[in-house]
């Protein structure tokens, strides 16, 4: 049920972000979704892609530090209270979450989240008994 | 005129000191074939006997000492007395994560005090003055060698220890510290802040300063007399020989005396191992005929200087040496501190790591600073920053108390490092001394 997210290791250095999206674009990798957590002398960028494993592959053979991280992702209502409402369950529940980064679906009327817990198994559980939607990973590339 | 602490040896005649020099480099090479293993079986290899020594010019007969020998043979294995007579250990950084040990009996300690006694005499310290003692207390040798010898002189030890310069400064205005003692980089730290605090140093009762620990220039030394109103003077030493005090300065700043009735000083080719002429350059080499405890017998310091005999304008006859020049080996001296990149690449590799780095190492602010750069790997990746976080603080303590020095660490890209052929270039030192 957990969605394959690519992180990757950047340098803080010019240039970089468009290296590593330009080897991307040159492999026909279709990106969906991406996120930067950043420090004072690194970033790590997460994206969501429709090939995990061929970007992987792809990124390695180009030197770049890759690793797959498996994450939850949800479907809520686009609108305000939603997200809200989502979290409030997870966080009754005593579930952290580490970070989030939400995108906009090909499905009208709402919007995915990707959240990276610690259980992913007991956060979509408890989710689930709300009603909150868990998104699979061909869902995203409709 | 010039202060002497000991006048009688410091203007000793040549054949006086030969006497000196003669007698206690037979006693020595007696303790040392009778008294260390290590010493009577490199004596039987080269085929010396202790009786073959019958003068100070004998002295290249024997053999050498390196550090590799004190690792050999850690902690206590060179020593030449039992522990009973052992009074104070010292210790200083080791390349592989093992520090080098040295020991003193009362003799020894009495020697090493008259030497820096000697060099704070020749700086112009008197029983009236406060010795400010800013170089830092503990297994290093530098506070406890200038606090020693300021005691010995009768002068008034002020153990003030590294760091907190705001206190450093309050205690050179409220103390009434004469002659301070520290290192050049931390001089002009100091300097510095008496500036920004709008202290006018010539205000203060400081009138010189004794300098070492770290190579310095005489552009240096400009920059810190201008900054502190002083006279700075260098002191050159290194524990394996004793500690500080082995040279030090006069007030002619024209070269450092040797303290050669205790520490007997030679130039070699580090590549032919022959002593070279006086006033040539070449490796640094001491026996310390005056010890007892440690008593090594030509021991290599890797640092590159000259000896000279000319008369020196203080009056003293102590054959002087020149400020080394740098050294044989990849040993580097950071805020102080005897660092090997090897040492960094065992810290390394403990981890679990690659041991892909570059060690870079700037002066900013007056202080060194050391930045450890290491190339991210597969393993060592997380898609969590705290996790990469957690790493790299693993990886600063473990240099902190392998090197004793602290190190900033940035991880970069794979293959952003150069390799190399031959030795990798570990090391890209921009500060300009």
């Amino acid at each position: 049920m957990s969605i394959q997210q690519i992180s990757i290791f950047l340098e803080n250095k010019a240039g970089r972000l468009a290296e590593i999206t330009s080897i991307l674009a040159q492999n026909s990798i279709d990106i969906r979704a991406l996120s930067i957590a950043d420090t004072s002398d690194y970033g790590i960028l997460r994206l969501i892609v429709d090939d995990p494993e061929k970007a992987k592959k792809t990124l390695k053979a180009s030197e770049i530090t890759v690793s797959i991280t498996d994450v939850l992702g949800i479907s809520v209502n686009d609108s305000p209270g939603a997200f809200a409402k989502a979290i409030g369950i997870l966080s009754d529940a005593n579930i952290g979450v580490e970070y989030a980064y939400a995108f906009i679906t090909p499905e009208k009327g709402k919007a995915y989240v990707i959240l990276r817990v610690a259980d992913n198994d007991k956060a979509s559980n408890i989710l689930k008994e709300s009603s909150i939607k868990i998104i699979n990973q061909d869902e995203i590339f409709i | 005129m010039s202060n002497y602490y000991q006048p009688e040896v410091e203007t000793a005649s040549k054949e006086e000191m030969r006497k000196i020099q003669t007698e206690n480099l037979i006693r020595i090479v007696n303790d040392c074939y009778n008294k260390i293993p290590f010493y009577k079986k490199k004596f039987d290899e080269t085929g010396i006997k202790p009786a073959d020594i019958k003068s100070i010019d004998d002295i290249a007969k024997l053999p050498f000492t390196e550090k590799q020998d004190l690792r050999d043979n850690y902690p206590y294995g060179l020593f030449a007395v039992d522990k009973e007579d052992v009074v104070r250990v010292h210790a200083s950084s080791g390349t592989t994560g093992k520090q080098t040990v040295v020991g003193y009996t009362q003799n020894d300690i009495d020697i090493w005090s008259n030497s820096t006694a000697r060099a704070i005499a020749a700086a112009g310290g008197t029983k009236s003055d406060y010795i400010h003692v800013s170089y830092g207390y503990g297994l290093f040798t530098g506070g406890l060698g200038l606090h020693y010898g300021a005691e010995r002189l009768g002068a008034t030890a002020i153990p003030v220890s590294a760091g907190n310069t705001a206190r450093q400064i309050q205690i050179l205005q409220d103390f009434g510290s004469n002659i301070i003692c520290c290192t050049p980089s931390y001089a002009m730290y100091i300097g510095e802040a008496l500036k920004e605090m709008g202290i006018d140093p010539k205000t203060l009762p400081l009138r010189a300063g004794i300098f070492g620990a770290e190579p310095w220039s005489e552009n240096m030394r400009n920059e810190i007399e201008k900054a502190l109103a002083i006279d700075a003077y260098d002191i050159y030493g290194l524990s394996e020989i004793t500690g500080p005090g082995v040279s030090f300065e006069c007030s002619e700043k024209n070269g450092l005396h040797i303290c050669e009735d205790y520490f007997y000083p030679e130039i070699i080719d580090p590549d032919t191992l022959e002593p070279v002429e006086d006033g040539a350059y070449g490796e640094l080499v001491f026996t310390c005929i005056g010890k007892e405890a440690l008593p090594l017998i030509r021991y290599r310091t890797r640092d590159i200087s000259a000896i000279t005999r000319e008369p020196c304008g203080c009056g003293r006859t102590l054959v002087r040496m020149f400020k080394p020049k740098g050294r044989t080996d990849d040993m580097l001296i950071i805020r102080g501190v005897n660092v090997f990149p090897s040492q960094v690449e065992h810290v390394i590799l403990s981890l679990g790591m690659e041991p892909n780095y570059l060690i870079l190492i700037d002066r900013k602010d007056n202080l060194d600073v050391m930045t450890v750069q290491i190339e991210m790997s597969e393993k060592m990746f997380s898609d969590s920053v705290r996790e990469i976080e957690a790493n790299e603080s693993r990886i600063k303590d473990s240099l902190l108390s392998t090197l004793g020095v602290s190190a900033s660490v940035v991880l970069v890209e794979p293959h952003t490092i150069p390799r190399s052929e031959g030795k990798a270039k570990r090391v890209i030192d921009n500060r300009k001394m």
